[in-house]
């Protein structure tokens, strides 16, 4: 009778975790293996052909017109990345310090600052290429009313301006994340602690740099990696706003839309190829895995225990 | 002595204390204000024609004036994507949810062989970015011939939203009490059926915040429509702004009330569970 009851809750628990854990087999773990495989073909269109080694890494490394594509989306990949980490993390932080002082309307600020979270990144991508519009943008008109008429220009049109005009659209629409993740790391910290620092100094910015930012560290760890492997998935806004190829002249072209057009095609040229763009994934995949790894790792070892 | 002190250092702190928690009200203000103008603006404009728009960019507009609306309601697609948007997602949480909560039931309540094996396959799903295994993605739905049908979408999502949903859910089924699923053993109940009438209406907060953390992205999502969904009548919302916004370029005013109406939704309710929605999407990321 035990036996028998042993085999019926085997079944149970069989028929419980069979279908979750099949789909995420089927549509996450057998796409991704697959990738690393798809990178060894040579492929034309959706057929694929000979097995040829280490040939489409190669290519996208080292042959022109790829290498350079290669590097200077690379290149805008790492600048996103680091303006990112001060306009969206360290504004986040220094916002998060604000509310945790429970001022007046904290609450009221709290929901307002993480409203563009919740926004569909096409709905932030299009408001603001309407806002950065030449002649009818809220910018330029804003620049105009307050006297700095000369600082008006067509944000998106030149390369100077685009890559930076986009990345601030994405600070707009993601600071509210790290905010409260550094505030729910801030209120966690035992009131004690905060008394005793307050008997020994008046300095804010000892207080800050001494007790704070070190006790929120486990939120800074996850904040920052999230982050990096966000601006190395970048996508849908400088696809928006700068379109599949970067315009103008490259200067908006990131790693996910230089895989995307390589693996998809794009309208003008129309060619797709499976294998430079697995290759572009493996390397991409594999470069995330190994940063995010030591990201953390180097980040995990500062956190303290509370 | 010691009053005049305590009584010097208490003026400083207050003084201190006004200085700095106004320079930081003051960052709050300027920063909310920084926050809500870009939506504000984008609905004002949503009610003015492309000439006003133009002229008069800040002001309050004539609320009662809604051609924009009633343009995009007769003459587009967007109530096809918009109910689309709800198929698309009601789909996918439904199957996120119950699938999740199998899962993280079976892992939070039984001891078997190979359950932390298993709990870490999910949690592998976690950090992967599944954007970039997009080209076998592609041959997986041109093999099962769902390619340009909403349950390419549908699977994806799932999918996506299962490692999160069983990550949170396991934990907290793992925390609740022994006691009442033991006494229902003891009466000879089914394990089907301690885990419906028993176990499962203890969960509903957890399903709650796994549920806002899926939600949103889900929604949101425009990547996956983008190369699986080529069809327009099968469009979701955010896909099909970019063919409406491609069509109307230059009528400002129907362009603002198309990225009103989008943004409507998720606005109104986030508004409405602001706190759960916060705790939702951060939870990933706060222990």
């Amino acid at each position: 009778m035990p036996q028998l009851r042993m085999t019926g809750r085997g079944l149970w628990i069989t028929a419980l975790i069979v279908p979750p854990l099949a789909f995420v087999a089927l549509f996450i773990v057998y796409p991704i293996v697959s990738a690393f495989a798809y990178a060894f073909f040579d492929w034309q269109g959706l057929r694929r052909l000979d097995f040829v080694g280490l040939e489409n890494f190669h290519t996208v490394l080292f042959v022109e017109p790829y290498r350079s594509w290669t590097i200077n989306a690379f290149k805008n990949n790492v600048i996103v990345f680091f303006a990112l980490m001060v306009l969206q993390n360290g504004l986040g932080f220094i916002l998060a310090y604000a509310l945790w002082r429970e001022l007046p309307g904290a609450r009221f600020h709290r929901i307002a600052v993480f409203l563009p979270v919740v926004l569909s990144t096409i709905i932030v991508a299009y408001l603001f290429k309407l806002f950065y519009h030449p002649l009818f943008g809220v910018v330029n008109i804003t620049l105009k009313g307050i006297g700095l008429g000369w600082l008006a220009q067509p944000w998106l049109g030149q390369s100077g301006t685009a890559l930076g005009s986009i990345i601030v659209a994405q600070a707009w629409h993601m600071v509210g994340f790290p905010t409260l993740v550094f505030l729910a790391g801030m209120q966690r910290i035992p009131g004690e602690i905060l008394d005793a620092v307050r008997m020994e100094t008046e300095s804010e910015w000892v207080k800050i740099t001494k007790i704070v930012w070190p006790l929120v560290a486990p939120s800074a760890t996850i904040v920052f990696t999230l982050l990096f492997v966000g601006a190395f998935n970048w996508f849908e806004l400088p696809y928006i706003m700068g379109g599949l190829d970067g315009s103008p002249f490259g200067s908006t072209d990131v790693l996910g839309l230089y895989f995307y057009r390589t693996a998809f095609g794009n309208v003008s040229a129309g060619q797709q190829d499976f294998g430079l763009g697995s290759a572009l994934a493996v390397l991409i995949f594999i470069f995330i895995a190994i940063v995010a790894g030591v990201i953390t790792t180097r980040l995990r070892a500062r956190e303290i225990q509370l | 002595m010691s009053a005049a002190a305590t009584n010097y250092y208490d003026r400083k702190g207050l003084f201190a204390t006004l200085g700095r928690d106004g320079m930081l009200q003051i960052i709050l203000i300027a920063n909310t204000v920084l926050m809500l103008a870009p939506i504000i603006i984008m609905v004002f404009s949503a009610f003015k024609t492309t000439p006003e728009i133009f002229k008069s960019p800040f002001g309050i507009p004539d609320f009662t004036q809604v051609a924009n609306f009633v343009k995009i309601w007769t003459e587009t697609n967007f109530l096809r994507y918009l109910l689309n948007s709800f198929v698309v997602t009601g789909a996918s949480m439904v199957l996120i949810l119950t699938l999740g909560t199998m899962a993280a039931y079976a892992l939070g309540r039984y001891a078997f062989t190979g359950s932390s094996f298993i709990l870490m396959f999910f949690l592998a799903g976690l950090t992967l970015p599944l954007k970039l295994a997009i080209i076998p993605l592609f041959m997986l739905m041109r093999d099962l011939s769902i390619l340009n049908n909403q349950l390419s979408l549908i699977f994806v999502y799932t999918a996506m939203g299962l490692p999160t949903t069983v990550f949170i859910m396991t934990g907290f089924i793992r925390s609740l009490p022994n006691e009442l699923e033991d006494a229902a053993r003891m009466d000879g109940a089914s394990e089907a059926r301690i885990m419906w009438a028993i176990m499962l209406p203890l969960v509903r907060p957890a399903m709650v915040i796994a549920g806002i953390q899926n939600v949103v992205p889900i929604w949101n999502d425009f990547f996956f429509p983008l190369v699986f969904i080529q069809n327009d009548s099968l469009k979701t919302l955010p896909q099909g702004l970019t063919t409406f916004m491609g069509e109307y370029t230059t009528d400002w005013g129907v362009l603002f009330s198309g990225l009103t109406l989008s943004a409507a939704p998720i606005i109104l309710i986030y508004i409405v569970l602001s706190k759960q929605f916060i705790a939702g999407m951060t939870s990933g990321a706060v222990k």
